[in-house]
């Protein structure tokens, strides 16, 4: 059921009807709202927080590095700056009104006016992570149950499922069967093993691929299977490694699905994780959800694919029989290369398997967001086409990629696939988008 | 299960079963071998010749072939059970007879520890109930997850959803749409997430862990709800004798143990989850962080002194209850600990340490390099595995079976061995600190 349809109520400055940002506003008062933030300030705005704010000189180094800013014709309302000016600022003055409007206006711009991106964090002087003050608002927002409706139905799926595809436990288990099946008639001996306890390799990766992109499990499988990996999937709950309450602000849920993917592997003993082409599910896993429960680090070893990639081309367990032969580029995921600077393993990948890369500009680190991290993406229909109006320095860079003759897109992580396949079809790019994974299925040896 | 041990073959000496080495050239395609809990018997998914599959148990192919197979296991009374697949149905076949009641898709077998009963989960045409013994629940739900068996597994409970949920309706799905079934009779109360459940001893209270808003957790005992809401819970378990619950419940950034609803240990944990009780119920141990990132084994709200730096997991009490086990690891490398206790040198893997029957010797199964072992008392058997399963003890603690499957120089062998625990052979290494 689409509950968008009730547009009469909407209010907020983009003229958009959600039903949880604007019916879940309007059960609030300016009372219960101040309480709501000052408790939360109170009880986790620690010393983080107020470094971030008050060390902010509002120097304005952070705006061209945020590609709503550049997007939106320089919109000051939309730096960096400028979004923490109209959030978080205004939550920790006091003596500032924070009523159901400031609450709408304040939700729409944390769910769906920042990617969590980060690229201003490297740009500003101080290293304040401007991610850190939205996602603040967001948790603020998740307590006064005012959240983007599809983001907070993924959640719910989340709370329920394990996984954020509202994917049944039989579902699961029966989309691993089928793509087992449907992989032996390419290799007779191929196997999807569930349960497999002891496999060095448990693999996680998130709801959209059973849902949606089933051949993507098909095609790793023919991975796991040509490099001689000792691998496993859980049949039960804990195989999807994706996020989405760490963007709703659900930080309780966020525990308990890190919870549950950790002892899925620690109970079929497996040595370490490998997680899909995903990027937020890796901060999710590597970062944020091991952190809220109390592990320092991740409690078992575990890589992103790209790296388990560049594992296996190094120790030359797989062979490409001929170069992908079209012009590729590479989009670097945000949560994945400047979070984690895999970059040049990335590159490393693609130039084992293509015989013709062009490089995005700017790249790396300095990579635009495909505009559809942060949960952006999740928060549905209602803000697709600001969305893709909000990134439109995406497009000019892959434009100008695809004018030095690249043809193929590459972007190891499926919100960016999401992200930029709307991009590319809105702005007629004409770029065919890949997981690496693809590629290496498409020209690895496979007898 | 202390009376089926006692039927099982505890003579001292080695014992090959099933001829395991010959199947790797029967069959061309063979899955990794399962073996049953008295070692007499190895299992393992086949392909036929007529390119279907089948169990086959020391080295007898089951009589019915399918379509797929999976969930190959051996039940606690040592049966071989699969969920099998004949034209896109599901049922579940035990020693090679399927049962009559074919489904969509079954999973999640569970079983009790002394008991026959054979539990799983079904669904046709999306809808969900579980059967027990082949007897489905007489409603169906919407949804069926967290299936749980009562000790003595006549009961089976589940989390259910018993009104359909409209796509995308946060509204509706923050009323509440979930509940438990106990033997497909929901209960009356409906909450908005429902996790873990847990029988009672007897079999007749059941506990779960749930949230009643987005932000307000409980637990809920036959139905009932706690009266506090915690900013978060983990799952509860029942006293094994008067049947009061507790659970990890999270309060002001840290985590206590809560009883009846009242703070038992104070929530001073960073984290605190995988509680349980002695046999006599006089003691609680938990895996528990006291500090950030600093993992041991909490007994009645004492924390042993040993940390462990990125995980502790398979914590367990001895059969009399007076000693705790667990598996930890620091820096990459698993270690077995038992009392505040570390067991030797890092492996590359330890599993859960099995305690003898009268809590005086302790076993683990662990892997180095590629080879498994058995440790008793800390210290290595001296012998090396290319394959192992949890060791077990005689009821009478003095003999120790081991099921393992011989290294290849040795023949690769599945080999049923029972030693004798005084006059084991040890390797000379000896346990020391993390």
């Amino acid at each position: 059921m689409n509950q968008n349809n009730q547009k009469d109520t909407a209010n907020n400055k983009n003229g958009i009807y959600d039903v949880g940002i604007d019916k879940g506003a309007s059960r609030l008062t300016p009372e219960k709202i101040r309480k709501v933030f000052d408790a939360l300030v109170e009880t986790e705005g620690g010393a983080r927080l107020r470094a971030y704010t008050n060390a902010c000189v509002h120097c304005g180094l952070c705006s061209d590095a945020c590609h709503h800013f550049l997007s939106k014709d320089n919109d000051p309302r939309l730096s960096p700056a400028g979004k923490v000016k109209q959030t978080i600022s205004r939550i920790l003055n006091k003596k500032a009104k924070l009523d159901v409007d400031f609450v709408k206006q304040a939700c729409e711009t944390v769910f769906t006016e920042c990617n969590l991106c980060r690229r201003c964090v490297i740009y500003c002087p101080f290293g304040i992570d401007v991610a850190y003050l939205m996602l603040f608002v967001r948790r603020g927002c998740h307590q006064l149950g005012v959240v983007p409706q599809y983001i907070q139905d993924t959640a719910h799926s989340h709370a329920s499922t394990f996984n954020q595809m509202w994917v049944r436990d039989d579902e699961w288990i029966d989309t691993l069967q089928w793509q087992e099946e449907e992989a032996r008639d390419e290799i007779p001996d191929l196997r999807i093993p569930i349960d497999k306890k002891g496999a060095d390799i448990f693999y996680s990766l998130i709801g959209p691929e059973p849902k949606f992109r089933a051949q993507l499990i098909y095609q790793m499988a023919v991975i796991f299977h040509m490099a001689g990996a000792d691998w496993t999937l859980p049949s039960a709950p804990g195989w999807d490694n994706s996020d989405m309450c760490m963007f709703t602000g659900d930080m309780e849920m966020t525990a308990r699905l890190k919870k549950i993917h950790f002892e899925a592997a620690m109970d079929l003993k497996a040595k370490r994780i490998v997680m899909g082409e995903c990027g937020h599910a890796f901060r999710s896993v590597y970062d944020v959800g091991n952190r809220t429960l109390g592990w320092k680090m991740p409690p078992l070893p575990m890589v992103h694919a790209i790296e388990f990639y560049a594992e296996i081309f190094r120790e030359k367990r797989i062979e490409i029989l001929e170069k992908f032969d079209r012009p590729v580029t590479l989009h670097d995921p945000c949560n994945i290369v400047r979070g984690r600077g895999l970059g040049d393993e990335a590159r490393y990948v693609i130039n084992e398997t293509c015989s013709t890369f062009i490089e995005l500009e700017p790249n790396r680190e300095h990579n635009f967001c495909c505009g559809a991290g942060g949960g952006v993406i999740n928060c549905g229909p209602p803000f697709k086409n600001k969305r893709v109006e909000s990134n439109r320095v995406k497009a000019d860079q892959l434009a100008a990629a695809r004018d030095k003759g690249a043809e193929v897109l590459i972007a190891p992580c499926h919100n960016c696939h999401g992200g930029l396949e709307d991009v590319i079809h809105h702005y007629e790019l004409g770029l065919e988008l890949k997981f690496l994974g693809d590629i290496i299925y498409e020209c690895m040896k496979k007898e | 299960m202390q009376q089926q041990q006692e039927k099982w073959d505890w003579t001292t000496g080695q014992r090959k079963i099933g001829d395991f080495p010959a199947w790797q050239d029967r069959f061309s395609y063979m899955e990794e071998p399962y073996v049953s809990g008295d070692g007499e018997k190895i299992a393992a998914i086949v392909k036929t010749e007529d390119e279907t599959f089948t169990a086959c148990v020391n080295g007898t192919l089951w009589e019915s072939q399918y379509d797929n197979l999976w969930h190959l296991c051996f039940t606690p009374d040592q049966r071989a059970l699969a969920l099998v697949s004949d034209m896109a149905m599901w049922t579940v076949a035990v020693d090679g007879t399927a049962w009559e009641n074919w489904y969509e898709f079954v999973w999640k077998p569970c079983f009790a520890k002394n008991a026959p009963h054979i539990t799983v989960a079904a669904q046709k045409e999306l809808r969900y109930r579980a059967l027990t013994n082949d007897v489905p629940w007489e409603n169906e739900f919407f949804a069926l997850t967290h299936l749980t068996v009562s000790p003595d597994g006549k009961t089976a409970a589940a989390v259910v959803q018993d009104t359909k949920l409209p796509e995308a309706d946060i509204e509706k799905f923050q009323e509440s749409g979930f509940t438990v079934a106990i033997n497909g009779k929901p209960w009356n109360n409906h909450y908005v997430n429902i996790w873990e459940l847990a029988f009672s001893a007897n079999g007749i209270h059941l506990a779960a862990e749930l949230r009643t808003s987005l932000y307000d957790y409980t637990i809920a005992v036959d139905d009932q709800a706690w009266k506090k809401r915690y900013a978060g819970v983990w799952a509860p378990r029942f006293h094994p004798l008067d049947h009061s619950v507790t659970a990890p419940v999270r309060m002001a950034g840290g985590w206590g143990l809560a009883k009846d609803d009242e703070i038992l240990w104070d929530p001073k944990y960073v984290q605190l989850w995988h509680h349980m009780y002695s046999p006599d119920g006089s003691r609680i141990a938990a895996i528990t962080a006291p500090e950030y990132g600093k993992w041991t084994i909490t007994v009645n709200d004492r924390p042993w002194k040993i940390r462990f730096t990125e995980l502790v997991t398979d914590a367990v009490f001895s059969p009399a209850g007076d000693r705790v086990g667990c598996v930890g690891k620091t820096e990459g490398q698993w270690y077995v600990a038992i009392d505040d206790q570390i067991w030797g040198t890092g492996q590359d893997m330890a599993w859960q340490p099995v305690f003898s029957p009268d809590s005086t010797h302790v076993a683990a199964k662990v892997e180095k390099n590629g080879q498994f072992a058995i440790l008793l008392n800390g210290r290595p058997i001296d012998m090396t595995f290319a394959d192992a399963w949890q060791p077990a003890f005689s009821p009478d603690s003095r003999k120790l079976l081991i099921r393992a499957i011989l290294p290849q120089n040795q023949g690769g062998h599945y080999c049923r061995i029972v030693l004798d625990v005084d006059s084991v052979a040890l390797s000379e290494r000896r346990p020391g600190n993390a």
